[in-house]
């Protein structure tokens, strides 16, 4: 018999036992269902996961200190598996030979400092930090009360939310009111100047020039309040109270620690660097711009190690979850041998006309196979879309119960391509595989004994 | 027919089925020939066994012992897949109780065999509405069997027994769930189509008059054996 008369008539003897078949179907659904939910949530959590490490930045970034004053956190190489490099200063030029590097999106210093904040006659000491550009789309500010900066260089201050706190008693209030910030800036100090060749003679240094410290104000406009603070850790954004443009930090010139490292270097006019972030395309970039900074003779540190933990970690739950998942389909493909089986029997007299108007094993097998398969493919669907609602209902009941302790709501359940196919197409596998034994049955029927059948 | 070539040969038959301990011999060691074009009944009381001789001639069963030889093929011989080939290309059969399917409109049931031997779609049509009219069903084409008289329903099996155009026609008591009236009218409209087509027909019947009305020949069977093989005038 031709496939298209076969579909045919499958379909028909499918729509004829509606009920049962319908039945069938939603016990494979039923089954996909929970294999579908389960696994996306796996997959939903892991995402999420990896979503959240990633805007924290930690995971996309090569951290880069000097080897000649930080040796960073990792311990330090074995002293014989490579030829000892000069050590070199994290400076300017620097900088710019990392951004240069491929697949090298940004490098940033961090600007951390700790000074004090004036608001409406107030006068507190916080922490500050300098924000990259790139943190406006990360997502590490996300559900944020008023807006970004409007540009790179704005004059403006994000606020974290217990430190506006601290300034209002109604903290949104803020937004749009300005505040000043009290702060060291390090000015250079001419070399050709005749006291500071006196200054050099008294002190004995060899160093040229000097640098001075002088106290100054900026006043800036709060643009945001966020709730949440971003992710803490070697160049996350977490542990600041109040946050400015990186490049309107840069401007400030506050006094670093740093800066006796350039006064000691001879060139306190060219500013060196403590440490430097730099930030890749994607976390698989990592290690190879780790490598070629190492090459240039710094001394580098990521957390990419800890991404692939996360990865087995999730892995093996995802198995768990498809294995509680499969369970159930388990069950839903003894329902659908059931059904086949008892179409057997109460379809024993027309197999047995089929087979007397010249039907072949095979014909008779074809049929009870493309209606087991068409049973797994619909349930195949329904099931996906049935789990893609009760992930949905998992996110949605999540997302309430979150804004309900004022945290913003997170999807937990996603259902990636290759599952829904994935699924779809396991389905269909274990239909067939449970339609084999009714179809083989219903093939060996005997015709003379099936007519007989009443 | 005296002069016609032989058409199916049946050679020391014989049938057995294991009940428990004891074999019973359904069909025993009949030899019968029948000739192309002929109408033969079967004529016997129930459980002689004429139905089971007829089942294996039309290739839904195989004898436990002889031959039976279509065209010159021995029928035990062939394989499932060559046996199916037989009933849908060689074959057609009515049964006693119709054997519609109900699920199918009478069309449908009449395409069934069509779509087993793989016909174009482009023929079905007008093959199906061929054998409809040729059993006057045309207008009921699109009645489901449980829409239709008993008559109807064993015309419409009629039909769907020619739609693939067979050299040979069984019919296993066809008459067995008629009235006098509607048996008669089958058995006629067989005749008609016999003699229009220049089929061979094979039927069972136990009801002598009918056998004697509508058949070229009469065999007569008892207790699985062949007792009389009569040519009718």
């Amino acid at each position: 018999m031709k496939t298209r008369d076969l579909s045919e008539l499958a379909a028909r003897n499918l729509r004829e036992a509606v009920l049962r078949n319908s039945l069938t179907t939603l016990g494979v659904a039923v089954g996909v269902a929970s294999l579908v939910a389960m696994l996306s949530l796996g997959v939903g959590l892991q995402t999420l996961a990896s979503q959240r490490l990633t805007r924290s930045g930690l995971f996309d970034a090569v951290f880069v200190t000097s080897q000649r004053n930080f040796r960073g956190p990792r311990p330090p190489a074995p002293t014989d598996s490579a030829p000892k490099k000069e050590s070199r200063i994290l400076d300017e030029d620097v900088r710019q030979q990392f951004s240069k590097l491929p697949n090298v999106t940004e490098v940033y210093p961090q600007i951390r400092f700790v000074t004090d904040v004036r608001f409406a006659g107030k006068s507190e000491t916080t922490s500050v930090l300098g924000l990259p550009d790139s943190s406006r789309t990360s997502g590490a500010f996300e559900g944020m009360k008023g807006a970004f900066f409007s540009s790179p260089t704005a004059e403006e201050a994000i606020l974290q939310i217990d430190f506006a706190k601290v300034l209002s008693d109604q903290p949104q209030s803020l937004i749009g009111k300005e505040l000043t910030l009290r702060y060291a800036e390090r000015a250079a100090l001419p070399k050709d100047a005749d006291d500071e060749a006196l200054l050099d003679a008294a002190m004995g240094s060899a160093a040229p020039g000097g640098i001075s410290i002088v106290p100054r104000e900026k006043t800036l406009r709060i643009v945001g309040v966020t709730e949440s603070d971003p992710s803490a850790g070697i160049g996350g954004f977490g542990g600041a109270r109040l946050y400015l443009p990186l490049k309107t930090a840069e401007q400030l010139h506050v006094a670093q620690p740093d800066d006796l490292q350039a006064f000691v270097s001879g060139n306190p006019a060219k500013p060196a660097y403590m440490a430097l972030t730099v930030r890749v395309h994607s976390p698989k970039d990592v290690l190879q711009v780790e490598a070629a900074i190492k090459q240039m003779g710094f001394a580098t540190f990521s957390l990419l190690d800890a991404t692939k933990s996360l990865r087995l970690v999730f892995t093996v739950f995802d198995l768990f979850l498809g294995l509680f998942g499969s369970l159930a389909l388990t069950v839903a493909s003894l329902g659908i041998i059931n059904t086949l089986v008892m179409a057997i029997l109460e379809r024993r007299r027309e197999i047995g006309i089929l087979k007397a108007l010249g039907a072949t094993d095979r014909d008779v097998r074809s049929l009870f196979f493309a209606e087991a398969g068409a049973m797994g493919l619909f349930g195949g669907f329904f099931g996906v879309a049935l789990g893609w609602l009760i992930g949905s209902a998992l996110t949605w009941g999540t997302t309430i119960y979150l804004h309900r302790q004022n945290l913003p709501g997170v999807k937990i359940s996603y259902i990636p391509w290759w599952l829904a196919l994935g699924a779809i197409a396991f389905a269909i596998i274990v239909s067939l595989v449970a339609g084999l034994y009714p179809a083989a049955r219903a093939a060996r029927l005997n015709p003379v004994d099936a007519l007989r059948y009443e | 027919m005296p002069n016609a070539p032989t058409f199916i040969q049946a050679e020391s038959v014989s049938r057995e089925y294991q009940l428990g301990e004891t074999v019973i011999r359904a069909v025993d060691g009949v030899s019968l020939s029948v000739a192309k074009g002929e109408f033969l009944a079967l004529l016997g009381s129930s459980g002689s066994g004429k139905s089971t001789l007829l089942s294996m001639m039309a290739g839904l069963d195989r004898p436990t012992s002889g031959a039976i030889r279509v065209r010159d093929r021995n029928l035990a011989e062939l394989d499932a897949d060559e046996l199916a080939r037989y009933r849908r290309e060689t074959v057609g059969m009515v049964f006693q109780s119709f054997n519609l399917l109900p699920r199918m409109t009478l069309e449908e049931n009449v395409e069934l065999p069509l779509r087993l031997a793989e016909v174009d779609r482009q023929d079905r049509g007008s093959r199906v509405g061929e054998a409809l009219e040729r059993v006057g069903l045309g207008p009921r084409r699109r009645h489901r069997p449980s829409e239709l008289s008993g008559g109807e329903q064993q015309r419409g099996a009629l039909a769907r027994a020619l739609v693939n155009r067979p050299a040979i026609l069984f019919a296993d008591e066809p008459t067995g769930n008629l009235d006098s009236v509607n048996g008669e009218q089958i058995l006629l409209l067989l005749r008609e189509i016999q003699n229009a087509l220049g089929m061979t027909v094979v039927m069972v019947t136990h009801e002598r008059p009918l056998a004697e009305k509508f058949a070229n020949r009469i065999a007569l069977l008892s207790d699985g054996k062949l007792v009389s093989d009569g040519v009718q005038h």
